[in-house]
């Protein structure tokens, strides 16, 4: 065994670990379409799914089984790579962006400098998939449908980003490491940087374009928007997809806001800080769904003049502020 | 890291080619899009993964989606791509090829002169000391840059108001 050298083991480990945190994600954002549904009942005072399984359990594997065997037809209008690539799009570029969460201290895929610039690349990459399926479906409601994705989260993302430059500013670093380390010295940063969490949150419901920023595949008037075409399980990637958005955002919300893995005991039983970290990005995935559950969809240009107006101008204090408090500090 | 360089650059003069050569506009900007990707990568392997993230927001993420929004809108069908097999004649060709390679014998030209490669992943610049370059010997060209995107913001307001309602 003179090849298994320790730095191979090493290699091997981390791989290891990193493709359970890969399926640990996809697993998460599988089973929350369950979750939400049953959530969403009990909060909208009716059942939901109650009828596969006690309380209603398989019905996530009734779903799975339905999707995997409905035809994946593809419409003879539309153009094909695009058609195929973009589902894919829409469920790897948040996958892929889910790298940077450092889960505890000894787990997380790659700890990169750039750590947040990392997640607003890929962040930026999402918006691609609705794109390209919208056009590639050539039809009248997605391509409106992928017109609104478009518009909406360019504007979110102008203060996506400049909402978490004063956490940056304040522990000089944009590695996430760095961030989690910098918390546990001193506050939270949900109270230095509340206006910073409050913008980030809002344009983090918008990129993943959910409820109440789910114009581009609004029923009422768009009859699913960008995703009308699809089936089977490209459609599956789609919704597999916003999920696994869900779970990212509320891990960075959790990593960036929350003190990461901290929490109460950890130097006595050290494994808690998995607990903490998945309990606090649970409460926040929660959050999401009981904002569906409650707020009703506002129009589309409400929307676009709630970022502009309201948000920027918010961040841009925020900001502004910081850097005050950091150059005074100092 | 001089493997990532390589594939990265090859993957960026393919792609480029493509862009050209695509008679169908959207799939023209996907290759870009690409295009652009291969670029951030280049910088990554360079040691530069400020630049090389910069790269994918700014350009990847903001700018292609632009583009790629205003052609959607402008209903390309069949009949474009026909036309633009048309207009890709062999003559339109010469020019362009002419100027790209003298650029590229350029290229082989410092490659070959100076093949020790010695710059290549040796130092990584972190995103301080960008920042510290930026506001300290670049000062002024930062300044004149906001000057020029102050002035573009306020022409954009100027032809997107609603006149009516004035």
């Amino acid at each position: 065994m003179s090849w298994l050298t320790p730095e191979l083991i090493d290699v091997i480990v981390q791989v290891l670990k990193a493709i359970v945190i890969l399926l640990v994600v996809v697993v998460a954002g599988a089973l929350l379409s369950f979750v939400e549904r049953r959530l969403l009942g009990l909060w909208q005072d009716r059942y939901g799914p109650n009828r596969v399984g006690p309380f209603g359990m398989f019905q996530l594997a009734a779903d799975m089984l339905k999707m995997f065997f409905k035809e994946d037809w593809t419409p003879p209008f539309v153009d094909k790579p695009i058609f195929t690539l973009a589902p894919v799009v829409a469920m790897s570029s948040l996958l892929i962006a889910f790298a940077v969460v450092p889960v505890t201290p000894t787990w997380g895929v790659a700890d990169l400098n750039i750590g947040l610039l990392f997640f607003f690349a890929m962040a930026g990459l999402t918006v691609y998939a609705v794109l390209f399926a919208g056009w590639a479906s050539n039809n009248k409601f997605a391509l409106l449908g992928s017109l609104r994705a478009s518009a909406q989260t360019v504007s979110y993302e102008v203060f996506l980003g400049l909402s978490l430059m004063g956490i940056v500013a304040q522990v000089g670093s944009f590695n996430m490491r760095d961030i989690v380390e910098y918390q546990q010295q001193h506050l939270w940063f949900i109270i230095p940087q509340f206006l910073g969490f409050a913008t980030f949150f809002i344009a983090g419901v918008a990129v993943t374009h959910r409820h109440p920023f789910d114009q581009p595949e609004a029923e009422q008037e768009l009859a699913d928007g960008y995703h009308i075409e699809y089936a089977g399980m490209k459609w599956g990637m789609f919704f597999v997809g916003e999920y696994i958005g869900i779970v990212l955002v509320s891990a960075l919300l959790t990593t960036l806001f929350f003190g990461g893995w901290h929490g109460p005991f950890l130097d006595a039983l050290p494994w808690l800080s998995f607990v903490w970290f998945a309990l606090k990005t649970g409460f926040f995935i929660m959050l999401f769904i009981l904002l569906r559950a409650s707020i009703p969809r506002p129009r589309y240009d409400q929307v676009m003049a709630f970022s502009w107006k309201f948000c920027l101008p918010l961040t841009l204090l925020n900001l502004l502020l910081t850097g005050t408090l950091v150059l005074a500090t100092q | 890291m001089e493997f990532a360089f390589y594939f990265a650059s090859g993957v960026a003069v393919v792609s480029t080619l493509r862009v050209i050569t695509a008679s169908n506009p959207v799939h023209a900007l996907l290759y870009l899009v690409i295009s652009l990707l291969a670029v951030a990568m280049c910088f990554f392997s360079l040691g530069a993964p400020f630049a090389g993230a910069l790269e994918i927001i700014v350009y990847a993420g903001a700018i292609m989606v632009l583009f790629v929004f205003v052609v959607m809108m402008l209903n390309l069908g069949p009949a474009v791509a026909q036309q633009e097999r048309a207009w890709l004649t062999a003559r339109i060709w010469i020019g362009p090829s002419l100027l790209a390679i003298a650029l590229l014998a350029q290229l082989l030209y410092v490659l070959f002169s100076d093949p020790s490669g010695a710059t290549l992943g040796q130092t990584s610049v972190s995103p301080k000391e960008v920042g510290i370059a930026l506001f300290g010997p670049y000062l002024l060209a930062v300044e004149l840059a906001s000057l020029l995107l102050l002035g573009a913001l306020v022409a954009a307001f100027h032809l997107g108001r609603h006149e009516a309602k004035e």
